[in-house]
């Protein structure tokens, strides 16, 4: 039996990680659809979607766990895509860990390195420091059994960090956290992944946790990518409405594509708004809807002629900010954000849009 | 609606949860320490009825000697012979797909349906001197005598890996399944071969299932009696040694003999509790994976062929059971195969009193047996699981205590105990009626039913009893209406597995039985011993009939309910 290449092995320089047109079907449904994204090193992409999206299955096509159908796996430009995973050198963190039962902490972190021949001396040294930089000196000898939600995800973490993986895969890291510990150990994790370098894949259908932790996103929907770029690209230039639905709160209203601006109508009332064209797409829409979310809107109890006018349906506290739901005319329902919360619920109130610019996708 | 809050909090301050579970516990615990702890103390402060002079007896007795010996090496022979069948067959069915695979998932725990003596003739029938596969191998051979003879240690654990490495098989079986898929990921991620999965890994995450079904193997054939007593072949074991100082009249040897092999059981299940002392894990039941298929050629042709051989293997003894079953008694001599079929054991058994006798016994006394288990151990587990009072732990020792005493140890302390009536010391005469055996029967399966009504009461949520009460309903409503319906799919399971163990049972009976209340056990026994080999077979077909049937009347009454 070969052992397992030492990771980095003849790479120091590993290069990116890239899905080139990756499918895989099972039976007649196809779980990842003609899927490519690439990571560069020490970069953060996080996959995004709905359960069901075929994210977690692109993580283990990537972890070398599912063979893609048709499509390849690189690492640098190197084809992966027939290397088991043992051979990968990847580290990857599962969404329940899975950290050995029947091994103390130290075992688990060190069970890569054993894996590898890696001398006892020197397999301590490493997993000890392992264990330090994910803040967990002096848990070694504890029963998996004995650690807390956060500690086995930080072991976990340990566990894939101490061979000195080419790329790091992680499948809903944040998932299994009560939401105190996942505000803080967005932070952490963020911290830790950027120190390693490496190509860092992960996967979550938390869109906070990806727009806390990642470079970049990418969307999924179905199995098909709908858009792969920086969180504020996916938040500002959705290219779709599906996009524009998934990606923050806000509403989606039939709009007219003038270029620079578009023109929108409630009930009796049109107004002109500033818009941001997706990147590279066409000068006009045919069919055009305009995302109204609730910062980019205001809210007034006195009324001008030329504002939306609607019913408050509910308010909700959000810390800072008030959210009110307003119906306005044409079955058309908005969330818009306020600093004074003086408003009521069932008031008839104004809607007015701010300057934007809002995103404008097609139909 | 108007509540009536009064009369229930009243209620509530006279009985305190301790008190009532105690009214509750105390009759079952002062049950089980007069049928399970009483007899078995009297066996040993038998064996010291003239200080150590028994003892002595038996240490200076060679055949004593030798039969612990043989009874500790037959035992562990059987755990490894059964390990090597067990767990190959439990990886190759649960990780592997292949042609066959269902036929052979199918037969995998056919043996388990053998009663223990049922197997041990069939295995007469196929194996003995005069037996099919020593004919037909004498006979492709050429040779003047049988190629070998069903005698001896070999014989008995031979036997004992065909019935018991079921255990291991289900054990093992379960366990991969349970096996959490991820954790294999996760090491072959990190970078661990196959080899090194396996060890590190998978065996050791295995290992409680492992360990588990071993001991059971291990207690099973410590306690063993048909094999040896039929194939022993002039070989001692503690369990026929004890039977034989019993018949010959001194009971004071047959007290030692029964304590030394009680003490040989709870030595094993101290060792075996000692080498799993470390764990504190239990597998998690998520998915296991796919099974693999298998790819090359030749494996694949050998898996196929190697499978079909251990069906055939596995079927052989109950199809040469239903074959002689047919066989003309004391036309069988020489042949191959018998040479004259009739129905006539079959018209035999249903029409002589004399031969229809042992099944009503053994139906009576099973289903008297079975309902006793049903009521004491539904009470015991729901003690057990819901209630928290001082004897808890002393109800889940007595619940347990039985599986660690061999049955015919069992047997002879009720011998020792119910022998006479005196009503000072407890004892009341049972031993020469009808009630000795489902006594011995009963307390055989307490373990059984108690932990499989115990992991159904496991899986209910406590809160339940607590929402229920709460909601206003009355301790026997509750009962009635939550806790019963929710230990049933265990009380089910429980009783079918009592109803089977005691509708074949022998080596409890063996000890203990009459004339007038023998069961099928020992009536196929004395027709054996009479060459009545027609009638034997017969007799063994009707119960694996009867297990069936019992089988199909559980599963459709379950299926009806749930």
């Amino acid at each position: 039996m070969t052992a397992a290449p030492r990771a980095r092995d003849g790479a120091p320089d590993s290069g990116a990680l890239s899905l080139n047109g990756v499918t895989r079907r099972f039976g007649d449904y196809t779980a990842v659809d003609n899927l490519s994204v690439e990571v560069g090193r020490g970069e953060l992409l996080a996959i995004v979607g709905a359960s069901g999206s075929g994210k977690t299955t692109t993580l283990r096509i990537a972890a070398g766990y599912e063979s893609p159908d048709s499509g390849t796996v690189t690492l640098g430009g190197a084809d992966l895509t027939r290397v088991p995973p043992e051979r990968r050198g990847f580290g990857m963190v599962f969404q329940h860990y899975a950290l050995f039962p029947h091994m103390p902490v130290e075992e688990n972190v060190a069970f890569g390195l054993e894996a590898r021949g890696v001398g006892k001396a020197e397999r301590l040294a490493k997993t000890r420091a392992a264990l330090a930089s994910v803040g967990l000196e002096g848990a070694g000898s504890r029963a998996i059994q004995s650690l807390s939600g956060g500690e086995q995800q930080r072991v976990a973490l340990a566990r894939a960090l101490v061979i000195e993986p080419r790329a790091l895969l992680l499948d809903e890291p944040l998932s299994n956290l009560d939401p105190t510990l996942r505000q803080a150990m967005r932070d952490d994790l963020r911290a830790m992944l950027r120190r390693v370098g490496v190509p860092a894949l992960f996967v979550t259908h938390d869109q906070e946790d990806a727009f806390a932790i990642a470079d970049r996103i990418a969307l999924l929907r179905k199995g098909k990518l709908l858009q792969c770029g920086t969180p504020e690209e996916l938040y500002h230039a959705p290219i779709s409405r599906e996009v524009a639905a998934f990606i923050g709160r806000g509403a989606i209203v039939p709009a007219v594509d003038r270029g620079a601006t578009a023109m929108v109508t409630i009930g009796s009332v049109t107004r002109e708004l500033n818009v941001t064209r997706p990147q590279g797409a066409a000068a006009r829409f045919e069919d055009a809807y305009v995302v109204m979310r609730p910062d980019a809107l205001r809210i007034s109890r006195e009324s001008t002629g030329s504002a939306w006018r609607g019913r408050v349906t509910n308010r909700r506290f959000a810390g800072g900010v008030v959210v009110y739901r307003v119906r306005l005319a044409d079955d058309v329902t908005v969330d818009v954000e306020s600093t004074s919360g003086e408003t009521r619920e069932d008031e008839t109130v104004a809607v007015t849009p701010l300057d934007g610019p809002f995103p404008i996708v097609p139909g | 609606m108007k509540l009536r809050p009064q009369r229930q909090s009243s209620l509530r301050m006279r009985v305190t949860p301790q008190r009532q579970s105690w009214l509750i516990a105390l009759p079952v615990i002062l049950l089980l320490l007069w049928s399970v702890v009483y007899p078995n103390a009297a066996v040993i402060a038998g064996s010291f009825e003239n200080g150590l002079g028994h003892w002595r007896e038996f240490a200076a007795s060679p055949s004593d000697r030798e039969a612990l010996r043989t009874s500790i090496v037959i035992s562990v022979a059987s755990v490894f012979a059964s390990l090597a069948i067990g767990v190959p067959l439990a990886f190759l069915l649960g990780r592997f797909e292949f042609p066959g695979r269902r036929l052979l998932r199918a037969v995998a725990t056919l043996p388990a349906a053998l009663p223990p003596l049922v197997g041990v003739i069939a295995f007469l029938f196929l194996y003995g001197e005069s037996g099919l596969v020593t004919r037909v191998v004498q006979r492709i051979l050429h040779m003047e005598e049988a190629p070998w003879r069903l005698k001896g240690v070999g014989a008995i654990v031979f036997v004992h890996a065909y019935t018991m490495y079921v255990y291991v098989f289900l054990f093992v079986s379960a366990g991969l399944e349970r096996f959490d898929a991820t954790l294999d990921e996760a090491a072959s991620g990190l970078g661990a071969s196959t080899s090194q999965r396996l060890r590190r890994v998978t065996l050791p995450l295995l290992m409680p299932a492992v360990a588990g079904s071993a001991l059971l193997v291990f207690m099973n054939a410590l306690g063993s009696f048909s094999a040896p007593y039929v194939f022993g072949g002039g070989l001692r074991v503690l369990s026929t040694q004890i039977l034989a100082s019993k018949t010959n009249g001194a009971m004071g040897l047959a007290y030692v003999e029964t304590t030394v092999l009680a003490l040989s059981a709870v030595a094993g299940l101290a060792l075996f509790r000692w080498l799993d002392r470390k764990r504190k894990y239990t597998l998690a039941s998520k998915g296991g994976r796919a099974r693999r298929t298998i790819r090359s050629r030749r494996i694949q042709l050998l898996t196929t062929v190697l499978s079909a051989v251990v069906v055939v293997a596995l079927v052989l003894p109950h199809l040469m059971v239903v074959l002689v079953s047919f066989a003309r008694d004391g036309a069988w001599t020489t042949q191959v195969l018998p040479p004259e079929y009739t129905f006539e054991n079959y018209r035999r058994l249903f029409t002589e009193s004399e031969l229809w006798r042992p099944i009503t016994n053994s139906v009576s006394m099973a289903i008297i047996a079975t309902a006793a288990n049903l009521v004491v151990c539904f009470l015991a587990a729901y003690l057990i699981v819901f209630r928290r009072f001082k004897g808890r732990g002393l109800l889940e020792l007595l619940v347990a205590l039985p599986w660690a005493i061999p049955a015919t140890a069992i047997a002879l302390g009720l011998a020792a105990t119910f022998n006479r009536n005196d009503l000072a010391t407890a004892r009341i005469l049972l031993v020469g009626t009808f009630w000795i055996l489902p006594v011995a029967y009963f307390i055989r399966d307490i373990p059984l039913v108690a932990s499989a009504v115990e992991s159904s009461l496991r899986q209910m949520d406590s809160s339940l009893e607590d929402a229920a009460r709460g909601l206003g309903a009355s301790w026997l409503l509750t009962m009635r209406r939550v806790i019963l319906p929710a230990a049933r799919p265990g009380l089910v399971a429980g009783g079918l597995l009592a109803a089977v163990t005691a509708v074949g049972e022998f080596v409890a009976s063996v000890v203990l039985y009459t004339h007038s209340n023998r069961p099928i056990s020992m009536e196929i026994l004395a027709q054996l011993r009479a060459l009545a080999f027609g009638t034997a077979a017969a007799y063994s077909v009707l119960l694996i009939f009867l297990v069936l049937l019992m089988t199909l009347a559980a599963r459709s009454f379950e299926e009806r309910l749930a």
